[in-house]
C-alpha cells in the first residue's frame, strides 16, 4: 500500500512540475499568439480567461484568428529572418562539420591513455559560460582587435579585415560554441569502430584513402548526423551569438524574437514567432530522436 | 629407423632441398619502441602448405602476420613472396588476403556486398564478380543468408562469411589469424576440418594463427611454435609432439612429464641420465650432451605404464605412491607421487569397460617406460 | 579505434584544440592588462580586479546568481533524479509518451522559446517576477538535464544488486535509498554541478523571466558587454572560469581515485 504511495510519488512530482512548469506556458504562448495587440499591461487582449465559462469560451473561440501569423507572412522582415536563421545555422553546422570531425578523428587515433584528456579538454569549455566564450571573440575580431594586430604584423593584410558586426563574425562564435556539440558524438562512434575493418578494407585493395571512405567515413555517418542536428538546432533559435558579433544586417529569428519582446514589447507578435521557430524545428528535433532511436537499435 | 607418428606424409616439400619456398622471412626484426615483438626471424614456407604460427599470447605470431599482409612493415630483415620482395608494398597491392581474428564483417554492408567488396575493388564485372559471389556462398554453404546484415549473423555463419570475404579474391596466401577463437567448442572442431577441405579443395597455401596447439596439432602440415619472437622449433605435428626440442616446446603441446638429472652415460641414440628421481634412459636428437651436463628427460603421460609389480623387462622404472585419480571416459589419469617427492602424471587408456581392480589411491606402483618412449632435452 | 597516429590527425588535434581555448586564454591574459583598451598591451595589473571589488553592483550580481544556482541545482537534482527514475523503472504508466516527451523536449528547445513561456505563465498566474522566477525557470529546464544524466547511470545499472538487497530482507523503498542511490550517486552529483552551472551560465531565460532587483552576473555582463569590451569583465569572466576549471578538475580527479579505489577493493 505504502509502496503503491512512493511509487506514485516518484512519477507524479516531476511529471506535474512539468506540467505545469513546461506544457501549460506552451499552452499560454500559443494562446497568445492567437490573440490581439493592446496596449496596457500585460500588452495583449487575452481571447481566454481560466474563469470563462464555456459558452464564452466557444463564443471567444469564433473570434480567434490568425491575425498574428498573416502580419508575420506579410512582412519580409519576419521570412527574411526565418530563412536567414536557417541559412547560417546550416552553414555553420557544415563548418563546424569540417573543423569537428578532424578533430574528432585525431582524437579517436590517439594513443589510448591521452584519450580521457583529450575527452575532457573538449567537454571542459562546454562547462564554461557561453556568454564569456562568445565575449571573448569580441576582441578578437574587432577592427583594431588581436586578430587583426596579428594579420597586420605578420603582413598577410594591410587593411584590417571587417569580421565583427557580419555574418562572419556570427559563423565563428556558433562553430566555436558548438564544436563540442559535433565533436563528441563523432568521436563516441569513431572510438567504437573496430580498426581491423579498415585493415579488412586494404586488405580486399583499397587505398588508405578509400578505406577511409568506404569504411571509417560511411560509420561515422549516424554520429556525423547527430552532431549535425546538435549544432543545427540550437543555432537556428540562437539569440546571443547574433546580438554580440553580428551587425544589424544579421538577420536571425532568435534576435527579432527578442526585439519584439523586450524592445517593441509586441508579445503577441514575439509569441507568434515563437510558435513558428518551433513549427521549424519540430522536423529536425523529431529526426533526431528517430536517428537516436535507430543508432540505439544497431548498438543492442 | 621407424617414423614418427603414425601417419607417413606424401606431401613434404620442406624435405626436398630443391622446393623453392613460398614465402620468406630472412633475418626479420620487429621492434616497436623498446619491445623486440620479432627478433631475427628465419621461416620458410611452402606453396599448399597448411602453416601454422602456434604460442602465446604476446609471442609475436600476430606481428609476423601483419607484416605479411602488410600493415607493418620489418624494422629488419627481408620478406619475400613467390620470390618477390614485399618490402614497401602496401596492404592493398599484395596478392594477400587477411581473416581477422575479430572477423572485421562490414556491419553496413550486407553479406554478399561483404563477399563482393574485394572483387570490386580489383574492377571486376558485375556478371563475373555474382557468380563468384555465389560460388563462394555455396562453398561456405551461406546462400539463404546473401542478403543479411552481419548482425543478423551467429557467430559461426560470420566466421564463414569472414573465410568467404577473404577467399573470394583466390589470394596467393590465406593468413587466419585465430580463425576459430571465438567459436564455442563443438563448432571449432567442426571448423577445423571444414577448413582444411577448403583448403585443399582451392589449392591455397594457409598461413594460420593460434594459441591453441590442439587446432594447430589437427590442420596443419607444420607447425612453428613461438616463443618471445623466436621460433622454438618448426616441424610435422608428429615431430613437434615427439621430438620436442627443449622443454619449452615440450611444455606448450601436450602434458608433459620432466625430471632433472646429469648425464651418466650415451650410445647410439640414446642417452642416461640420473638425478634425485632415479635413472632413465631416452631418445636423443643427433649427436647428444657431453657426459655430466645437466639434461632433462621428458616424458608423455600416455606412454608411461602402470604396473603394481617391478617390470621385469626394462631398467627404466621407477617407483611410488598414487596421489590422485582422475576417471574421463576415455582415459584414466594418474598422479603419482615419486620416493624422490616429485609428482608425474600417466595416463591409462581404459581399454574395457569394467575392471576387476582398479589402481586405488595411496597405493604403490611402478611406472616404467621404454627407452624411446621418453626424450631427453639439454635446454 | 587504434592504429597509427598520424601527423594529419595531430594536427588537426592541436588546431582544434588551440581553437577551443585560445580565445578564452586571450581574455584571462588580457584582464590583468593595464591599460583600459583591451586589445592593447599596456603590462601587468591586477588593478581590474580591485574595481571589480569595488563594483557593488556586479557583487550584488554574482550574490544573486550564486543564490539562484544553489537552490535551483538542488531542487532540479531531486526532481530530475525522480523523473529518471520513473522514466528507467515504471515502463508502464499513464501519459507515459507525454512524460518523456516533456523530459526530452527542453533539451533542444530554443532558450528564447523556453524563456518567453515561463514568463508568459508567470504573467497569467499573476506571480511577481523576481528571484523566484528566475529560480523555478532554472529549476524547470535544469530538471531535464539531471534527469538524463542520471537515467544514463540506471540503464546501466544492474538490478540484481536491489533485488539481492530485497532478498535480504529490505524493503524496497529502503533497497533504493541504501543500495541503488550509493551506487548512482555520482550521476547524481554530477547531474547537480551541470545544473549548477547551466544556472550559473544563463543569460536568455533568465532575462525573460527576471524582475526587478533580481539581475543576475550573466545578465549584468550581458548589459556591460553590449557597450564594449571592459577589463572588469574580462575580470570578472577569469574569475568564473577558474571557479569552474578548478570544480570540473577536482570533480574528475574525485572520480578518478574513487574509480582506482574500487579497482584496488
Amino acid at each position: 500500500m505504502l509502496r503503491a504511495v512512493t511509487n506514485r510519488l516518484v512519477i507524479l512530482i516531476p511529471y506535474f512540475w512539468l506540467l505545469f512548469f513546461f506544457l501549460l506556458p506552451f499552452l499560454i504562448v500559443l494562446r497568445i499568439a492567437l490573440s490581439d495587440l493592446e496596449y496596457g499591461q500585460p500588452p495583449y487582449a487575452p481571447q481566454f480567461s481560466f474563469s470563462d465559462g464555456w459558452e464564452v469560451i466557444s463564443e471567444k473561440l469564433s473570434r480567434l484568428d490568425f491575425e498574428n501569423f498573416a502580419f508575420l507572412a506579410g512582412d519580409k522582415l519576419y521570412i527574411n529572418s526565418y530563412l536567414s536563421s536557417l541559412y547560417i545555422a546550416f552553414v555553420s553546422t557544415i563548418l563546424t562539420l569540417l573543423i569537428g570531425f578532424p578533430l574528432a578523428y585525431g582524437m579517436a587515433r590517439a594513443p589510448e591513455n591521452l584519450r580521457p584528456i583529450l575527452l575532457m579538454m573538449v567537454i571542459l569549455p562546454f562547462w564554461t559560460s557561453f556568454l564569456i566564450r562568445v565575449y571573448a571573440w569580441i576582441g578578437i575580431l574587432k577592427r583594431e582587435g588581436l586578430l587583426n594586430q596579428f594579420l597586420l604584423w605578420l603582413g598577410v593584410i594591410d587593411a584590417p579585415l571587417e569580421i565583427l558586426s557580419t555574418n562572419k563574425a556570427v559563423f565563428i562564435g556558433i562553430v566555436y560554441s558548438y564544436l563540442p556539440f559535433m565533436v563528441l558524438p563523432i568521436y563516441s562512434t569513431l572510438e567504437k569502430m573496430d580498426e581491423s575493418l579498415v585493415e579488412a578494407a586494404r586488405d580486399l585493395g583499397c587505398t588508405r584513402i578509400a578505406a577511409f571512405w568506404k569504411v571509417t567515413a560511411r560509420l561515422a555517418v549516424p554520429g556525423v548526423l547527430a552532431g549535425c542536428l546538435l549544432v543545427f538546432i540550437p543555432a537556428v533559435g540562437e539569440f546571443v551569438i547574433p546580438d554580440l558579433l553580428g551587425g544589424s544586417g544579421t538577420l536571425m529569428i532568435g534576435k527579432t524574437l527578442w526585439i519584439e519582446f523586450f524592445n517593441n514589447s509586441d508579445w503577441t507578435v514575439a509569441s507568434a514567432i515563437a510558435m513558428i521557430l518551433l513549427i521549424v524545428l519540430v522536423v529536425p528535433i523529431v529526426w533526431f530522436q528517430n536517428a537516436q532511436a535507430r543508432a540505439t537499435e544497431a548498438g543492442r | 629407423m621407424p617414423s614418427l607418428g603414425s601417419i607417413r606424409r606424401s606431401f613434404a616439400p620442406w624435405s626436398d632441398p630443391d622446393a623453392k619456398p613460398y614465402i620468406s622471412f630472412r633475418n626479420v626484426t620487429k621492434r616497436f619502441g623498446d619491445f623486440t615483438a620479432v627478433d631475427n626471424l628465419s621461416l620458410d614456407v611452402y606453396e599448399r602448405e597448411f602453416f601454422s604460427l602456434l604460442g602465446p599470447s604476446g609471442c609475436g605470431k600476430t606481428t609476423l602476420l601483419r607484416m605479411l599482409a602488410g600493415f607493418e612493415e620489418p624494422t629488419e630483415g627481408e620478406l619475400y613472396l613467390d620470390g618477390q620482395p614485399l618490402k614497401g608494398v602496401p596492404p592493398h597491392k599484395r596478392p594477400v588476403n587477411m581473416m581477422f581474428q575479430s572477423y572485421a564483417l562490414f556491419p553496413h554492408m550486407s553479406v554478399a556486398d561483404n563477399i563482393a567488396f574485394g572483387l570490386k575493388q580489383d574492377g571486376m564485372e558485375k556478371s563475373a564478380r555474382d557468380e563468384r559471389v555465389a560460388q563462394m556462398l555455396k562453398l561456405v554453404k551461406l546462400e539463404e543468408f546473401a542478403k543479411r546484415k552481419p548482425h543478423q549473423l551467429s557467430g559461426g555463419q560470420r566466421q564463414r562469411v569472414a573465410l568467404a570475404r577473404a577467399v573470394a579474391k583466390r589470394p596467393k596466401l590465406l593468413i587466419l589469424d585465430e580463425p576459430l577463437g571465438a567459436l564455442d567448442k563443438k563448432l571449432r572442431e567442426e571448423t577445423q576440418f571444414e577448413l582444411m577441405d577448403l583448403q585443399q579443395e582451392l589449392g591455397l597455401t594457409f598461413m594460420i594463427v593460434t594459441h591453441d596447439q590442439e587446432e594447430a596439432m589437427t590442420m596443419s602440415d607444420r607447425i612453428a611454435v613461438m616463443d618471445k619472437g623466436i621460433i622454438a622449433q618448426t616441424g610435422t605435428p608428429a615431430e613437434i609432439y615427439e621430438a620436442p626440442n627443449s622443454r619449452y616446446v615440450a611444455d606448450f603441446i601436450g602434458s608433459v612429464n620432466v625430471l632433472e638429472g646429469q648425464v651418466v652415460a650415451s650410445d647410439d641414440g640414446h642417452v642416461t641420465i640420473e638425478g634425485r628421481d632415479g635413472r632413465f634412459t631416452g631418445a636423443v636428437r643427433g649427436q647428444g650432451p657431453a657426459q655430466g651436463k645437466t639434461v632433462w628427460f621428458a616424458i608423455r603421460p600416455e606412454k608411461m605404464r602402470v604396473s603394481r609389480e617391478k617390470p621385469t623387462d626394462t631398467e627404466n622404472a621407477v617407483q611410488g605412491e598414487v596421489w590422485d585419480v582422475a576417471y574421463l571416459g576415455d582415459m584414466t589419469i594418474i598422479n603419482v607421487r615419486l620416493d624422490s617427492g616429485s609428482v608425474v602424471q600417466a595416463a591409462m587408456i581404459n581399454h574395457s569397460r569394467l575392471v576387476d581392480d582398479p589402481i586405488g589411491y595411496e597405493e604403490r606402483i611402478w611406472l616404467s617406460f621404454s627407452a624411446d618412449a621418453g626424450v631427453v632435452l639439454d635446454r | 579505434m587504434s592504429g597509427r597516429w598520424s601527423w594529419f590527425n595531430i594536427t588537426s588535434v592541436v588546431f582544434g584544440f588551440a581553437f577551443l581555448y585560445l580565445p578564452i586564454v586571450l581574455l584571462v591574459i588580457y584582464s590583468f592588462n593595464e591599460s583600459r583598451l583591451v586589445t592593447v598591451w599596456a603590462g601587468f595589473s591586477t588593478k581590474w580586479y580591485g574595481e571589480l571589488f569595488r563594483n557593488e553592483s556586479i557583487l550584488d550580481a554574482a550574490w544573486v546568481t550564486v543564490r539562484v544556482a544553489f537552490i535551483s541545482a538542488s531542487v532540479a537534482t531531486v526532481l530530475g533524479t525522480l523523473a529518471a527514475v520513473s522514466l528507467v523503472r515504471f515502463t508502464r504508466f499513464r501519459g507515459r509518451t507525454l512524460f518523456t516527451g516533456m523530459v526530452y523536449a527542453p533539451l533542444v528547445m530554443p532558450e528564447v522559446i523556453t524563456g518567453l513561456s515561463l514568463l508568459l505563465l508567470f504573467v497569467a498566474i499573476d506571480f511577481a517576477r523576481g528571484f523566484w522566477t528566475v529560480t523555478l525557470a532554472h529549476i524547470t529546464f535544469s530538471l531535464c538535464f539531471v534527469a538524463v544524466v542520471v537515467q544514463s547511470r540506471l540503464v546501466s545499472f544492474d538490478k540484481s544488486l536491489e533485488e539481492a538487497a530485497q532478498d535480504l530482507g529490505c524493503p524496497p523503498f529502503q533497497a533504493f535509498m541504501k543500495v541503488t542511490l550509493p551506487v548512482i550517486f555520482p550521476a547524481v552529483i554530477s547531474g547537480w554541478m551541470l545544473a549548477f552551472t547551466l544556472s550559473l551560465d544563463d543569460l536568455v531565460i533568465a532575462s525573460f523571466t527576471s524582475g526587478p532587483g533580481a539581475t543576475t552576473l550573466p545578465m549584468k555582463i550581458y548589459s556591460q558587454v553590449r557597450l564594449g569590451v571592459t577589463p572588469e569583465i574580462n575580470a570578472v569572466c577569469t574569475i568564473l572560469i577558474g571557479i569552474v576549471t578548478t570544480g570540473v578538475i577536482i570533480a574528475a580527479l574525485l572520480n578518478k581515485r574513487r574509480a582506482m579505489q574500487d579497482d584496488r577493493v
